[in-house]
């Protein structure tokens, strides 16, 4: 077959679409490449081992400043587990609500607003955590301080809800009637057939909400600084935590130009940014896994 | 042997909102014998076989009167239990629906809902549901393997299992042949036939020699209305209404 002629017009538009979409990869290439350049020479300083291990974080030390960001790497992993463990029913639930058991009228009356939910700046959420959320944690739990990993974990939570129901329920909605009826024809009641064969066969849909629950929840930053009291002690439910995130933004200030703790600071951004690479991984696999099932 | 009559209807009309798609149907299905409902598409056939099982109740608006009895007793009275009536009149899809489970998995699907929990049980109703539906020996070393890896002929003597396996009393095949190939399809009347000393079957069907071959008793529906109804041979040696005859003879439809 031969290839039609070109156009000089349509040939500058397809060029102008290509730049575009080769500015966004050289921004991820650049980005790499800098959180590389830039965060590997602390590490290189401290020692691997050191740095990813060591227990205390305490930059400030004049005579033995301490880089060990294992309490910042464990309560972003717990926070996100968290997150999800709290997040990822409640969402899951309210998205079967929505997909099957809601009346037309009230589900649509329901997804705009599950919509502002998501769209909610982050820091609007930190602020109600901070001004609602601690206070009532400190007289129920009867803490001196109400916040830490709890009040941050709840906050995160509340804030993956959107994606997890909206990507589960678009999942749900997927699943072929013919499986609910064939259980139905069983015997099944409504709520057995959604539990036993709606949700196992919308399962990677429902992965997929999972993953990208944990990719927000461990990007998350100036909602959980609100809340979290930023010490960055080993990882308690009750306790002062600082998560990866919001140990860069606290410290990034004052760090001096130079100084090691500015170095470790780009550090702790590489690590964020390997955690995300990998969520993003699972995410792509966990999408590809559903579309071939 | 005598004909018992199992399902029984009395000037039953269903209305799909303003649309009716049944009228004044009455009808005597017989126990432990083959019926098939045939006429042209959208005459009320698979409406009818719902409303046995009361799939119909998922459809908004959809409602029934008149009398539909299933041993005697009203299949829409109020205190009816629906997902019991469902065990005991088992149905069969025109699309193989197998869960996206495995074959074994499929079948004890309907035993676990109704409280088997026993391996040992549930292993044997697996065996002998998957035995009486002629395909244990194709899939008795895959039981762990996803159902969706089988032949459609194969997924719809599964799904044949499948209602098998919590002992209905009627089975509803709607069209349940017509989307497997021809071979698929032989094996599956050869089935239904086997079946028939234990069950009574109910069944939809397009193809006129099907319903020939495998039935006892011949419906004929058009526009909602059952114009005849008898035994098979006799339909279609001597049918009495002019518009079955056409019909048989493909005239029209
Ligand atoms: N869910 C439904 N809602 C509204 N009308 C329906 C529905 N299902 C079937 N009908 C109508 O009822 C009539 C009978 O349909 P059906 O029982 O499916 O016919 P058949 O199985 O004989 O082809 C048709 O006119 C069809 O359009
Ligand atoms: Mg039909």
């Amino acid at each position: 077959m031969q290839r039609a002629k070109i156009k000089p017009a349509e040939l500058a538009m397809r060029l102008l679409l290509l730049v575009c979409a080769l500015t966004a990869i050289a921004f991820v290439l650049l980005i790499t490449a800098y959180l590389i350049a830039a965060g590997l020479p602390a590490i290189r300083e401290v020692g691997l081992a050191s740095f990813l291990l060591g227990r205390t974080w305490d930059s400030t030390n004049a005579s033995n400043p301490q880089f060990g960001i294992l309490p910042l790497v464990l309560t972003s992993v717990y926070g996100a587990a968290g997150a999800i463990v709290l997040g990822v029913p409640v969402g899951f639930f309210t998205a079967l609500f929505l997909a099957k058991a809601a009346p037309r009228p009230l589900a649509a009356a329901i997804r705009p607003v599950v919509g502002l939910l998501a769209g909610i700046p982050s820091v609007v959420y930190g602020l109600v955590g901070m001004c609602v959320l601690v206070p009532a944690l400190r007289s129920w739990l009867d803490l001196p301080a109400g916040d830490g990993l709890l009040a941050s974990i709840i906050v995160l939570a509340v804030m993956i809800l959107p994606s997890v129901i909206s990507l589960s329920e678009a999942a749900l909605a997927s699943v072929p009637r013919e499986y609910e009826e064939a259980s139905l024809a069983l015997g099944a009641t409504e709520a057995e057939t959604w539990l036993r064969v709606s949700a196992p066969a919308a399962k990677s849909g429902i992965a997929a909400a999972v993953v990208l629950g944990v990719g927000r929840a461990v990007g998350e930053s100036m909602a959980i600084l609100m809340v979290a009291g930023n010490v960055p002690n080993m990882p308690g439910l009750l306790r002062s935590v600082r998560f990866l995130t919001t140990g860069i933004a606290i410290e990034m200030n004052y760090a001096a130009p130079g100084s090691l703790q500015r170095k470790a600071l780009f550090s702790i951004g590489l690590v964020l940014f390997l955690f995300i690479l990998l969520i993003n991984i699972l995410l792509h696999l966990a999408v590809r896994r559903g579309r071939e099932a | 042997m005598a004909e018992r009559t199992i399902l029984a209807a009395r000037d039953l009309d269903f209305y799909y909102g303003e649309v009716q798609a049944l009228r004044h149907i009455s009808i005597n299905i017989p126990a432990a014998r083959v019926t098939a409902f045939i006429g042209p598409s959208g005459c009320g056939k698979s409406t009818f076989l719902r409303t046995i099982n009361r799939m119909n109740d998922l459809i908004p608006a959809a409602r029934a009167a008149g009398s539909l009895t299933f041993r005697g007793q009203e299949i829409y009275a109020p205190d009816v239990d629906v997902t019991d009536l469902r065990r005991r009149v088992g149905m069969v899809f025109q699309k193989p629906n197998p869960f996206p489970m495995s074959v074994y998995d499929n079948v004890a699907y309907g035993p676990r809902t109704h409280g088997i929990r026993d391996r040992r049980r549930l292993d044997l109703i697996v065996e002998e549901s998957l035995r009486a539906a002629a395909i244990w020996d194709e899939v008795k070393d895959r039981l762990k393997k996803s159902a969706m890896s089988l032949s459609g002929g194969q997924q719809q003597r599964l799904c044949i299992a499948r209602a098998l396996a919590v002992e209905p009393e009627v089975l509803l095949m709607d069209e349940a042949t017509s989307a497997l190939d021809t071979i698929s399809a032989a094996r599956i009347e050869d089935l239904t036939l086997e079946l028939r000393e234990r069950f009574t079957i109910v069944m939809v069907t397009h193809n006129m020699q099907q319903a020939a071959r495998i039935s006892d008793k011949t419906a004929f529906f058009l526009a909602g209305e059952l114009i005849e109804f008898g035994n098979t041979e006799r339909i279609f040696s001597m049918p009495r209404d002019k518009r079955t005859e056409d019909y048989i003879t493909g005239r029209f439809g």
